[in-house]
């Protein structure tokens, strides 16, 4: 259905490169870095740190929605003359959809604002429902919906545009468990059928681990990259993965690692 | 009215307002009150009928002057709104006078206004003087309170100014918008009625408020509160109209319309 527009010879080359990337507010504090950053593309990455470590800051300065103070990010080409089409797809941390609008719409909104052919775009809207599980949702109001598919409204419209970099911003903070396990799987079959980009905000260490090729583990304000982890597994991710000795392992080991990042933090 | 709760809030103010008149009648009658002092509330519905011809051309009068003033309020006010959220300094240029014409008492400009411009013009302005802040001020709170992440995606998406006004500023204020014009319906009805009594006193004029003014003169106190009831009953009216209006445009997804129909 979703054809790759990532050609083999490339597949190992960068999405997303940052160089020496800091964001300093108005206020002289330093929020990040300066942070070096290599996201090979198709890859799995989540950024793991506590509150206030940049992390955000770190997506946002990425998706071009703020400017870093110092600092270089180049993302590779987007190699489609498709309208519609956009590099980026960015997942809040809250759903963020227009209350006004319907489900569809909502999830038309990348294709309307690029001026996309009616007639495509319809098309386009109709595959990234079914991928998200919500093609019976269509017509929906946002307050007709759980949260959990909210998010996954959220979640087909940054789909919608075909990008090649997702970019997640503690999506399923918000959720129960139970929904948050469930998005997490759908979320890797996603990954894994689309072969997209994806960079992963979260401050769950089970989640980074769960999920994600290589997790990297944030130091506290200003964020910089503390340890970083390849996690490698032996069975698909699924429940048995979950439970297995090796998940918990690197858990651990995770953990170990992000400990630091919250010495001197009331209430650690 | 589905459940017993219901019936009740609604039984009791009637309930109220029917003690009331009969009290009303009631002192009138034992006490033998002359009219020209206190009607009977019985004599005010006969005037009402009696008078019915000059009455509701007068209501008409008084309606069309509160419709335009409302009208003329609530584009002004949208239109000054989008332009201060458009322009900064289009904002701090003007927004002071916006106040000051705000909180001038308005019965104190319309004696002004009268002599400078026709009155049936002048009596419009009054209504819009009044009518026009809530717009304008609503409109600006709403216009600027827009999701800072819904805002994020739409410069993610490359909108441009008009589609980031058309397609998430303006539906965003629109329940705010609404507010505003629900309060500048009653107030346009205020501003007519205050502008015709100012007019009123100089001499020419038809509308109900002139009415009243007129009746008072020749003491005719039954017709000034048949007048008066056309004048309430028409602010109620006009309150309702706009409340519908309201709720049909926000009951699929705004909170301050659930409940009401699920």
């Amino acid at each position: 259905m979703v054809e790759s527009t990532v050609p083999e010879a490339d597949a190992s080359s960068s999405a997303v490169r940052l160089r020496g990337v800091t964001k300093t507010y108005d206020s002289g504090v330093m929020a990040l870095g300066p942070l070096d950053l290599d996201v090979k593309r198709g890859e799995f990455v989540s950024l793991l740190g506590p509150s206030g470590c940049g992390k955000s800051t770190a997506l946002r300065i990425i998706a071009g929605l703020a400017a870093p103070s110092i600092g270089t990010v180049e993302l590779a080409h987007h190699d489609t003359e498709r309208r519609g089409s956009h590099r980026i797809g960015f997942v809040f941390q809250e759903p963020t959809l227009m209350p006004w609008a319907t489900v569809r719409d909502n999830v038309r909104l990348p294709l309307k604002l690029a001026r996309a052919p009616v007639a495509d775009a319809e098309m386009r809207i109709g595959a990234a429902l079914d991928q998200v599980g919500l093609a019976e949702f269509a017509r929906a109001y946002p307050r007709e919906l759980s949260g959990g598919m909210k998010m996954r409204v959220s979640l087909a419209r940054a789909l919608v545009t075909d990008p090649d970099i997702l970019l997640m911003d503690e999506p399923f903070a918000a959720l129960d468990e139970i929904t948050r396990f469930r998005l997490n799987n759908d979320l890797l079959s996603l990954w894994r059928d689309l072969h997209k980009t994806v960079i992963f905000v979260t401050h769950s260490v089970f989640e980074s681990v769960y999920l994600s090729e290589r997790v990297i583990v944030m130091t506290a304000r200003p964020g910089r990259i503390g340890a970083e982890f390849r996690i490698t597994s032996t069975e698909p991710r699924g429940e048995e993965f979950r439970t297995s000795a090796e998940y918990a392992a690197f858990c651990r080991e995770v953990s170990r690692a992000l400990a630091p990042s919250y010495a001197g933090q009331a209430g650690a | 009215m589905k459940s017993p709760q219901d019936l009740i809030r609604f039984l009791l103010p009637v309930a109220v307002f029917a003690a009331g008149l009969l009290l009303w009648e009631a002192i009138v009658r034992a006490y033998g009150i002359q009219p020209y002092v206190l009607p009977s509330p019985l004599l005010v519905l006969k005037t009402l009928v009696a008078d019915w011809p000059i009455l509701s051309q007068s209501l008409g009068v008084t309606l069309l002057t509160t419709l335009e003033g409302f009208v003329a309020a609530a584009v002004g006010g949208v239109v000054l709104a989008l332009l201060f959220n458009q322009s900064k300094w289009l904002e701090y240029s003007l927004f002071p006078y916006a106040v000051v014409l705000q909180v001038t008492p308005v019965i104190a400009i319309a004696p002004l206004l009268l002599i400078y411009l026709q009155q049936q013009t002048a009596v419009i302005v009054c209504a819009w003087i009044v009518a026009f802040f809530p717009v304008l001020s609503n409109t600006t709170l709403g216009l600027s309170s827009v999701d800072r992440n819904l805002a994020g995606l739409f410069q993610l998406y490359g909108a441009s100014r008009l589609q980031t006004l058309l397609f998430l500023k303006l539906p965003a204020a629109l329940p705010y918008i609404l507010g505003g014009l629900r309060i500048a319906g009653g107030l346009s009805l205020i501003g007519a009625v205050v502008a015709e009594i100012a007019a009123g006193s100089a001499g020419a004029g038809s509308g109900l408020a002139f009415r009243i003014a007129e009746s008072g003169y020749r003491l005719n106190i039954p017709r000034m509160f048949a007048a008066l009831l056309l004048l309430s009953l028409a602010g109620i009216v006009i309150y309702g109209v706009l409340a519908l209006v309201s709720h049909l445009l926000l009951r699929r997804w705004h909170e301050s319309a659930l409940g009401k129909d699920s």
